[in-house]
């Protein structure tokens, strides 16, 4: 398949089954609310070292959040629930509640319900009020700016990680152009993060290594430096490889953020020095959902 | 189908125990087997049709009319369903109740929503003492769910209240919120003396700047992010609460009572 003068390889993306949740963060305004997020979500990038995938999902206008101020919803993935819950407490805690003015409120209703505030509440020292709202129960901590008001809970669901697609290009900055044209499309598809910096990843990884301390190692067939040293998968032309990685709620939202991804990256087309488009998979080894890339831009 | 109605014939001189006469107990019952029920009145047992013409068959939609304050223990450990009252409503009204729905359209006794564990209790008229509190003896008043009285309400509102919310359009009397676990107790109206006597935590939202005990010290003036939240909860009840004028963020807050733990807080509108 080519799209624009864009091969679309006869592969597909492997991901794997993985817990998720959503939280809202809400403060005096967009600013210290991204702040917050920010933070919340930082060093989040990969579960084969982070502990979680975690990411902005988009920014909420007051109308969407619970306490009617400027709000951004980020989602946490991990590949079990105590792991996510850990995670989720352990930010929660270092990021939000440290953070001026914010609020913190679940962003999934059902599913299996994880501590949001439910144990941050203890930092009140014996202050922190209970308030049972609505059938939520929330926590008042006094905090030295007023009260930071958390939602006790919120909720876990299974999810999908690790969906991905590699853009091929003739150098550098057209492979990063490329990659930010995708990003900034796939960022409007909800229930998906990218959880890598600024949703690319250029240290694309092949399970397992030469060093037997390490589970990943870089992903060598995909190296441009490397292709007469290696069992390349790259033509001559090819200078540059980069990866996103999609997390997403279903397998349907991953699809549709490939989607409209890979078409703004063959929109720039083989004029903008786009060669090809591929995905990581590991034989079918690593999970069961497969994302076949030429089904998806059919 | 038709609610399920129960008239009352004429006023009764003793006072009448309706406790049999919750939707949970009526479930499945033909007519004249609800006419059968025996209830207590003063010393004697009469049958429901000596009492009340029963009219309807919905047994989960049960409307008392001709209500008169003789009528005790309307709705008690109702678990689901609805009660409308037409009329007044005699003591412990709603007592024990799990869930579902009870109106009032006249006043409520004694002990209305004594330890009530969830649902909706709305009063259109005055309510009396120990509203929402707890039975003489017990350490627990109410632990769940929402009093609505649009009137005023007597002594000790809210005595030994564990969790929920009284909201209370006029005035409340003497004692509100004392010896107060937790929960929330809204009062528009002004409140009596000795407000929070021995309340351990919760919080008491006011209109009107209370007259306070020596106990309760004052913690500045606030904006708190969990009040317009609290207020949007209100926004499906049939009440000035609803109104989106009565809404503030910005109180007064007092913290006590200090002879108690001193945990909890009492909230005045600025």
């Amino acid at each position: 398949m080519i799209i624009n003068g864009v091969t679309i390889d006869q592969t597909f993306a492997e991901a794997f089954p993985m817990k998720a949740t959503r939280a809202i963060i809400t403060a005096q305004n967009e600013k210290w609310a991204m702040i917050s997020a920010q933070a919340m979500t930082g060093f989040a990038t990969s579960v084969i070292a982070c502990g979680c995938e975690a990411g902005i999902e988009r920014v909420l206008s007051p109308e969407e959040t619970p306490d009617g101020r400027p709000g951004v919803a980020i989602m946490i993935y991990a590949m079990g629930g105590k792991g996510l819950a850990k995670q989720l407490e352990t930010r929660a805690g270092q990021c939000v509640l440290t953070s001026p003015t914010s609020a913190l409120f679940a962003g999934i209703e059902g599913g299996k319900p994880i501590p949001l505030g439910k144990n941050l509440r203890y930092f009140g020292d014996g202050f922190q009020v209970a308030k049972k709202i609505g059938g939520k129960r929330y926590w008042r901590v006094p905090v030295m700016d007023g009260e930071f008001l958390t939602e006790a809970t919120t909720g876990m669901v299974d999810a999908v990680g690790g969906g991905n697609f590699l853009v091929l290009a003739e150098s550098q900055p057209q492979a990063l152009a490329a990659c930010e044209a995708a990003i900034e499309e796939m960022r409007k598809i909800p229930n998906v993060i990218m959880p890598f910096p600024g949703g690319v990843v250029r240290s694309g990884s092949k399970v397992g290594s030469k060093y037997p301390a390490l589970g990943a190692s870089t992903n060598d067939a995909f190296c441009p430096t490397l292709k007469g040293m290696t069992k390349t998968d790259l033509s001559p032309e090819i200078e540059s490889v980069m990866e996103i990685v999609i997390d997403g709620l279903s397998k349907e939202d991953i699809d549709k953020a490939m989607r409209v991804g890979i078409q703004a990256v063959c929109d720039l087309g083989a004029a903008n020095g786009i060669k090809r488009i591929s995905a990581g998979n590991y034989g079918g080894k690593l999970g069961p959902f497969h994302f076949h890339l030429q089904e998806i831009m059919a | 189908m038709s609610a399920l109605t129960f008239t009352l014939k004429q006023p009764t001189a003793q006072r009448v125990d309706m406790s049999p006469l919750v939707c949970q107990k009526l479930q499945g019952l033909d007519v004249d087997a609800i006419a059968a029920i025996e209830l207590q009145n003063g010393k004697r047992k009469l049958r429901v049709d000596e009492l009340f013409y029963i009219t309807g068959k919905n047994t989960q939609e049960i409307i008392i009319a001709n209500a008169t304050a003789k009528l005790d223990f309307i709705g008690k450990e109702m678990d689901g369903g609805s009660i409308s009252v037409q009329g007044d409503a005699g003591a412990y009204l709603g007592m024990q109740m799990k869930s579902g729905c009870i109106c009032v359209t006249g006043d409520a006794g004694l002990y209305a929503a004594c330890e009530m564990k969830n649902g909706l209790l709305q009063i259109d008229g005055n309510a009396g003492d120990f509203l929402g509190g707890a039975l003489p003896g017990n350490k627990q008043g109410m632990k769940g769910g929402i009093v609505l009285v649009k009137g005023n309400v007597g002594q000790r509102a809210g005595d030994h209240m564990r969790r929920g919310q009284i909201l209370i359009e006029g005035n409340a009397g003497d004692y509100c919120g004392s010896r107060m676990v937790a929960g929330t107790i809204a009062v528009m109206g002004n409140t009596g003396r000795y407000l929070g006597y021995a309340m351990r935590r919760g919080t008491l939202l006011l209109w009107n700047p209370p007259q306070l005990s020596a106990t309760f010290n004052d913690c500045g003036s606030h904006t708190l992010a969990f009040l317009p939240l609290l207020f949007a909860s209100f926004k499906s009840l049939n009440s000035r609460f609803a109104d989106s004028s009565a809404a503030f963020n910005r109180v007064q807050r007092y913290g006590g009572d200090m002879a108690e733990t001193g945990r909890g807080e009492v909230l005045v509108k600025i």
